[in-house]
């Protein structure tokens, strides 16, 4: 393995071609951990926009008039403006509201750090999304098939786990699939709040290197590597729960 | 609403009776929802309020001296919105016919190109083109400067261009192949086909997804600033570390912006889902 | 009170419906007997689907009464759960369910409704796929099966969960001619063995082979009735003979 981290060491000597988190371990260690928090806080969001997502689709469901409304507004307040901008309300302005706790040392320290605060705000951010995305799936479901559920003694729970759901999520999966794909390359925010995602540190070792250009056509073609296996992961996924001659 | 569910006919009422999965009311926002909305905003300062020593100016006081300059800020935003939205349409027009051109390489280069911006993250991409490109042109011995705001017009027009080229090629293909087979039927050639009959109907369906990308477009816009442009979101941070770093300035101040956003994607949110239930009809 | 088999099955006195202004079925009242088959005609609009969904209580009704076996639908505290396991129904869109195969389809109902053992219901599902003649689509899907085969699906589906009476509701108007027949024999033999049915249907043929009485409703009020052979050939009405010139 160490011969083929010092080949790119030759190659930087003998092209410039400067690749230090190859040859260097330090700065090896730095894009690894990039990387994984990177993937981190794509799976830790992932989760909790669905999560929101199925709740906030249910809740637009609710008989009652203003619980519905409140949805909405959540909705399009998240949809409507800037996923920075929510960073930073997030993590400056109702952080600066929250009580800070003691860190150990003497110091004071705020309650959530940037990694917290990134998930936070953008699993609320992708979640206004995937709302939608369940809800449109959901009235997708022909009102026809629950009425036959209904005439067979179906109860309203039963009919909604057995029938309603099964069929909802197979309609919103490739919107889904998208709006997720989405949420992995807005995680690259995170970097202005200082969370040390892969975007963060690849800027930390091109100031030390002065490799722009290298690291950032790395950088793309990695994302482009991650994007390409949750794409891949989630049609392989569309593909095996395909049902024949249901949808297109 | 009435005039139409006395036009039904009574065979069909059995089905439109069925229980409904929820009450159709469709929530819009109305004018007092924006006041009702700056209400909350205002209640929910009040804690930060009564911590504010009164010798200092209130919060709003601030606010509303910093206003014109944050709304200037605000302006740069849509021009770079604007700018970059033309130049990516542009470019993004010619991929995107690349993309379904005869010629297997113009095909798979457009393809490439276009999957490659289309999957990599703006900021990365603004980066990309902040870094990459020369602070000044040359061009016959005439020096263009490359100021930074004109860069990350560049940066945010490469996300665009990608985009809007997948919307050309899911509009044309969108079109049933029937149309390209009357066309050559009727002894049209290629680009006659293209230009006068698949084209025209196309525009319709890309213009929803179309506005919607410029609506993502306006809100990445805020990216710049985290590569030095004097955008809004800069600026408001110049003024809350001019006023000294205050924290209750905080949720006022990005209040604003959040505001100044929602009041201009929203109307355009608004227009999209109108124009896209239009043309559903029609197709 | 019990209810025995020598009072009506089905009781239908004075129903009246009405979707808001809008008064679709005006005072209909029937009787049908164990094991009796009654085919309501009638033009469309005339409130004939609607009258057997009331006797499932997908629609409820303004005033009149409904009795299943001696058991009131129209009822605010109906056991809904109750009245289905004794009408089965089956729609004009077969409504199957689309993520389930045909077995799956037919087993569906005994094990979530009943909580019947799996074993029991496979084997009984597998006996009701022979007796519509659907050997070796087991494992379809609906999407795969054409209208006719996914109508006698529907049908295996409904009799899985034992009924005493299977309400049948324009079941052939969707399907292709050619496959029309294929499920009329299927409903037949249903006749045959003694099960009480209540058809909506266009098929004056087909209504004249199998059943005991027809009804002819018209504009939500039931013109005239009659066993078969003296409505066919001895129609007095107008509206009844008008219709009849127009169909035959």
């Amino acid at each position: 393995m160490e011969v083929f981290f010092e080949w790119f060491r030759v190659l930087y000597d003998e092209t410039g071609i400067n690749l230090p988190f190859l040859y260097d371990s330090y700065d090896r260690n730095r894009m690894v951990d990039g990387f994984f928090m990177t993937v981190k806080l794509s799976i830790v969001c992932l989760f909790f926009s669905v999560v929101i997502g199925v709740v906030g689709a249910w809740l637009q469901n609710s008989p009652l008039k203003w619980t519905r409304r409140i949805v909405n507004v959540y909705i399009q307040l998240f949809r409507n403006t800037p996923p920075l901008v929510q960073l930073y309300f997030f993590y400056f302005a109702i952080s600066s509201l929250m009580p800070t706790v003691d860190n150990g040392f003497g110091g004071q320290q705020p309650m959530l750090g940037g990694f917290a605060w990134a998930a936070i705000s953008l699993s609320f951010f992708a979640g206004a999304y995937n709302v939608e995305i369940f809800r449109a799936g959901i009235e997708a479901v022909p009102n026809s098939t629950i009425e036959a559920a209904e005439a067979l003694g179906f109860s309203r729970l039963t009919t909604y786990v057995y029938i309603t759901l099964p069929l909802a999520f197979r309609v919103a999966l490739p919107s889904l699939n998208n709006n997720l794909v989405n949420l992995v390359k807005t995680t690259t925010l995170a970097y202005a709040i200082a969370v040390p995602e892969m975007l963060y540190e690849a800027n930390q070792i091109w100031s030390d290197n002065v490799n722009v250009t290298e690291m950032m056509i790395f950088l793309l073609l990695i994302y482009f590597a991650l994007v390409g296996v949750l794409v891949w992961g989630m049609n392989s996924w569309e593909r095996k729960l395909k049902i024949p001659g249901f949808g297109n | 609403m009435n005039n139409r569910s006395q036009k039904i006919l009574p065979v069909i009422m059995p089905v439109m009776m069925a229980p409904k999965a929820r009450p159709d009311d469709r929530f819009r926002l109305q004018r007092w929802h924006g006041f009702a909305l700056v209400a909350v905003l205002i209640t929910a300062s009040i804690p930060a309020f009564a911590a504010t020593d009164p010798a200092r100016a209130s919060m709003f006081e601030v606010l509303q001296r910093w206003m014109p300059l944050l709304l200037k800020g605000f302006v740069f935003n849509i021009i770079i919105s604007i700018s970059a939205m033309a130049i990516g349409t542009v470019a993004g027009a010619v991929l995107g016919l690349g993309q379904i051109s005869l010629i297997a390489p113009v095909r798979k280069i457009s393809w490439l190109i276009t999957q490659f911006f289309r999957n990599a993250p703006w900021l990365v991409l603004l980066f990309f083109a902040m870094f990459l490109l020369p602070f000044e042109l040359k061009i016959f011995g005439l020096t263009i400067p490359l100021p930074d705001w004109l860069k990350a017009m560049f940066g945010l027009s490469l996300p665009v261009m990608a985009n809007v080229s997948e919307i050309v090629r899911g509009g044309v293909m969108s079109l049933p192949s029937g149309q390209w087979e009357a066309a050559e039927s009727l002894a049209f050639s290629r680009q006659q086909t293209l230009w006068r009959i698949i084209l025209p109907q196309c525009v319709k369906r890309m213009l929803p997804p179309w506005m919607n990308l410029y609506s993502i477009l306006t809100m990445a816009t805020v990216l710049a600033s985290i590569v030095g442009v004097s955008e809004v979101m800069t600026l408001t941070g110049q003024a809350l570390a001019a006023e000294g770093g205050r924290s209750d300035l905080l949720i006022p101040f990005y209040s604003f912006v959040l505001f100044l956003f929602f009041i201009y994607c929203y109307p355009i949110a608004r227009w999209t889902v109108r124009l896209e239930k239009k043309f559903a009809v029609i197709t | 009170m019990a209810w025995t088999d020598k009072e009506p099955m089905v009781s239908i006195r004075d129903v009246h419906k009405s979707f808001g202004a809008l008064e679709v079925l005006k005072g209909v009242s029937l009787d049908v007997m164990k094991g009796e088959v009654i085919c309501i005609i009638g033009p469309s609009g005339s409130g004939k689907s609607t009258l057997i969904r009331c006797v499932n209580a997908l629609n409820d009704i303004q005033s009149g009464s409904i009795k299943v076996e001696g058991q009131e639908v129209n009822d605010p505290h109906l056991n809904k759960l109750e009245l289905r396991k004794k009408v089965g129904m089956v729609f004009q869109q077969y409504n199957l369910f689309p993520h389930k195969n045909a077995l799956e389809n037919i087993m569906m109902a005994p094990l979530l409704v009943l909580k019947d053992n799996k074993v029991e219901v496979e084997k009984l599902a597998r006996s009701l796929i022979k007796k519509v003649r659907l050997e070796g689509k087991e494992e379809s899907y609906p999407g795969e099966l054409s209208g006719g085969q996914q109508q006698r699906v529907a049908i295996a589906r409904s009799l899985a969960m034992n009924p005493d009476v299977m309400l049948f509701d324009e079941v052939t108007a969707a399907l292709d001619p050619e496959t029309v027949n294929e499920v009329l024999l299927t409903i037949k033999e249903l006749a045959q063995d003694g099960m009480t049915c209540i058809l909506v249907t266009h098929e004056m043929g087909f209504a004249k082979e199998v059943a005991d009485h027809i009804y002819f409703t018209d504009r939500g009020v039931i013109v005239e009735h009659g066993p078969p052979t003296e409505f066919f050939e001895q129609a007095k009405d107008p509206r009844t003979i008008e219709f009849l010139g127009q169909i035959l």
